[in-house]
């Protein structure tokens, strides 16, 4: 005992723990298990059904499924991570803004998109720019980038989940897996395998009913672990304090951020009006009014959840400043900042039940944001990619669904892969994936907006994102660190001219977009009048 | 009142870049920071905004023409 104790000190072994915790979350997986197939009885069959439920979802459940969507570990993990790192400044970077972004896309560009889904039949995203921009090519060059950038996004949920019940469970199998915790490996295949279940039953129906449930039970554990939390380091006011003497710079933005960066990341947001997942679900929705509630309440839904989780992550900050937090380490000798969420699970919430209970809560943000990202690589490969090579006619409807499921599994086994071998940060993995969907959401905005932009403005944009989005990452990623070509890289931040490199990437696009498009030839009066309407 | 709404936005955005007490700690409460303070107090705002814009600048004419009739028989 007395050898392993310096051991447990680092960090390298772990206390014996109790196993209850994963008890409780093999039960939720169980029920999870139960509304799949509860969906499943409802599931009409037709692809219609299964990618957009027949346009028959209503205010409630468009709310938190788009609000799940949007949530996952970015949001509860990643957040959480980053303001241990960067402070208080972290809600202003993502959240806030998000509020009005989030919000302005579903407004501005959700309910006309809608409206077209709705008049035109479209299921998928790409189907409106085909028609909208006149050209089947454009389906070809936009369905492997943004497959290619929804790989990122579930990354993002496998590693953040793998991190935190990696954390949580840490002394649980002492003498089986490393530390005694289990390994992500074994959490990605797990949450893989439960949502693919409950996808393959019944398509998008399913995602919706299990993210309105899993929204809400994310939305309660959180509040509740973090009141839990704050009564374990001794109350709010106690906590905070903690931080003000420990890591004072946590509770201010100087020193960690400037302005222009702050505003830079205004951009982000951006990226829901062009993710094609929640495209999808804005189909799902039975008429234009189901938009109402989305647009007012999402941005006191974020409040509720990203308000918690960065008091949690200064607060941890603090306590790891003061030596009473421990947190894993990175290979380069930085803490872990993905598992500072579970290190404080870990140490504040004494109760293994209710460990379970907000672990349960943590991995419903994560599936409930990776159900739909399934469904949608499927729904974009059978709509945008297979029926219009092989013909549509070719398939039966039944075919289809099938179709759409077989490259669902064909995506989730190379995410799979990838996130055993490249874990890294799931915040600024998150970034990096909104910062391409942001830099083409101009293209969406101008469909619905601006009669005058043309076939080759789009494919324009595109390729000028797609660019601009490899150069990029690849100078922050793929270079070691001080040899960047663009940038520079503080605080864990990679900054061009001291901005995101969200902001080059999103004026390549918009000038490729306006200047090629004055530049060519406009779109015909036929699809001006189909996507134009004239009022009255 | 749809011009005010789009000037509230406007205003929203404008306002989200709070540089005024970018290295002020202050705890408000006796808990929470008072750039977070701000910052979820602005979250309530943009609600507030964005059920002024759903009541006085919802795009009616869009639902209108998208309920009118279903001209793609709803296959695609």
């Amino acid at each position: 005992m007395s050898s392993i104790t310096p051991l447990i000190a680092l960090g390298q072994v772990a206390e014996p723990a109790s196993r209850t915790p994963l008890v409780i979350i093999g039960i939720y997986m169980c029920v999870l298990f139960g509304l799949g197939w509860i969906s499943s009885r409802l599931f009409r069959g037709s692809s219609k059904d299964f990618f957009v439920a027949s346009h028959s979802i209503g205010p409630f459940m468009l709310l938190m499924s788009v609000f799940g969507t949007t949530m996952t570990a970015f949001a509860l993990v990643g957040s959480t991570g980053k303001a241990f790192s960067l402070g208080i400044g972290v809600y202003g970077l993502m959240a806030s803004s998000s509020g009005l972004i989030h919000a302005a896309c579903f407004f501005l560009v959700g309910i006309r998109m809608w409206s077209f889904g709705k008049k035109y039949g479209y299921v998928t995203q790409i189907q409106f720019f085909r028609d909208r921009f006149e050209s089947k090519k454009l389906g070809y060059l936009l369905f492997p980038i943004l497959a290619g950038l929804i790989i990122p996004y579930l990354l993002v949920g496998l590693i953040g989940a793998g991190t935190y019940i990696g954390g949580v469970t840490r002394g649980m199998f002492p003498g089986t897996f490393a530390a005694g915790a289990v390994p992500g490996w074994l959490t990605s295949l797990v949450i893989c395998g439960v949502v693919l279940f409950y996808v393959f039953s019944g398509g998008v129906r399913s995602a919706v009913w299990a993210n309105t449930f899993q929204t809400i039970v994310f939305m309660i554990m959180g509040l509740v672990g973090f009141i839990v939390i704050a009564k374990g380091i001794g109350g709010l006011a106690e906590a905070s304090e903690m931080t003000r003497q420990h890591a004072p710079e946590k509770l201010v933005r100087e020193g960690l951020m400037t302005p222009a960066h702050f505003m830079s990341y205004m951009l982000v947001p951006l990226s829901v009006g062009m993710f094609p997942h929640l495209f999808q679900h804005w189909l799902t929705a039975k008429s234009a009014k189901a938009f109402r509630l989305t647009v007012i309440a999402h941005p006191l839904c974020i409040m509720i959840v990203w308000v918690p989780c960065i008091l949690i992550g200064i607060w941890g900050a603090g306590l790891f400043a003061d030596g009473s937090l421990f947190v894993p380490k990175l290979p380069n000798g930085e803490p872990n900042a993905n598992a500072v969420l579970s290190m404080m699970v870990k140490k504040f919430m004494v109760n293994p039940v209710l460990i379970g209970l907000f672990s349960a809560g943590v991995l419903a943000a994560i599936m409930s944001s990776l159900d739909s990202q399934f469904v949608c690589v499927g729904s974009m490969f059978t709509n945008d990619f297979a029926l219009p090579l092989f013909g549509s006619e070719r398939f039966s409807d039944t075919q289809k669904v099938w179709l759409g499921r077989g490259f669902i599994v064909f995506i989730v086994v190379i995410t799979y892969v990838i996130s055993i071998f490249k874990p890294m940060s799931v915040f600024n993995l998150g970034i990096w994936c909104f910062s391409g969907f942001s830099a083409l959401f101009p293209i969406a905005f101008a469909a619905v907006y601006w009669k005058r932009v043309t076939t080759a403005g789009v494919f324009a944009s595109v390729i000028a994102t797609a660019v601009t989005w490899a150069l990029f990452i690849h100078d922050a990623l793929g270079r070691a660190a001080g040899e960047q070509w663009f940038g520079v890289k503080a605080h864990g931040e990679y900054l061009i001219a001291g901005v995101m490199p969200v902001a080059f990437i999103c004026l390549a696009s918009v000038v490729a977009l306006v200047g090629v498009s004055l530049a060519t030839k406009p779109p015909t009066s036929e699809t001006i009048d189909k996507f134009f309407p004239a009022k009255g | 009142m749809k011009k005010v709404v789009y000037g509230l936005l406007i205003l929203l955005a404008v306002i989200h870049q709070d540089v005024w007490w970018w290295d002020n700690g202050e705890l408000v409460f006796g808990f929470m920071p008072l750039g977070l303070f701000y910052h979820s107090l602005y979250s309530c705002m943009a609600a507030a905004v964005w059920a002024m814009a759903v009541k006085w600048a919802w795009p009616g004419d869009i639902e209108q023409w998208a309920e009118s009739g279903d001209e793609a028989g709803g296959e695609q």
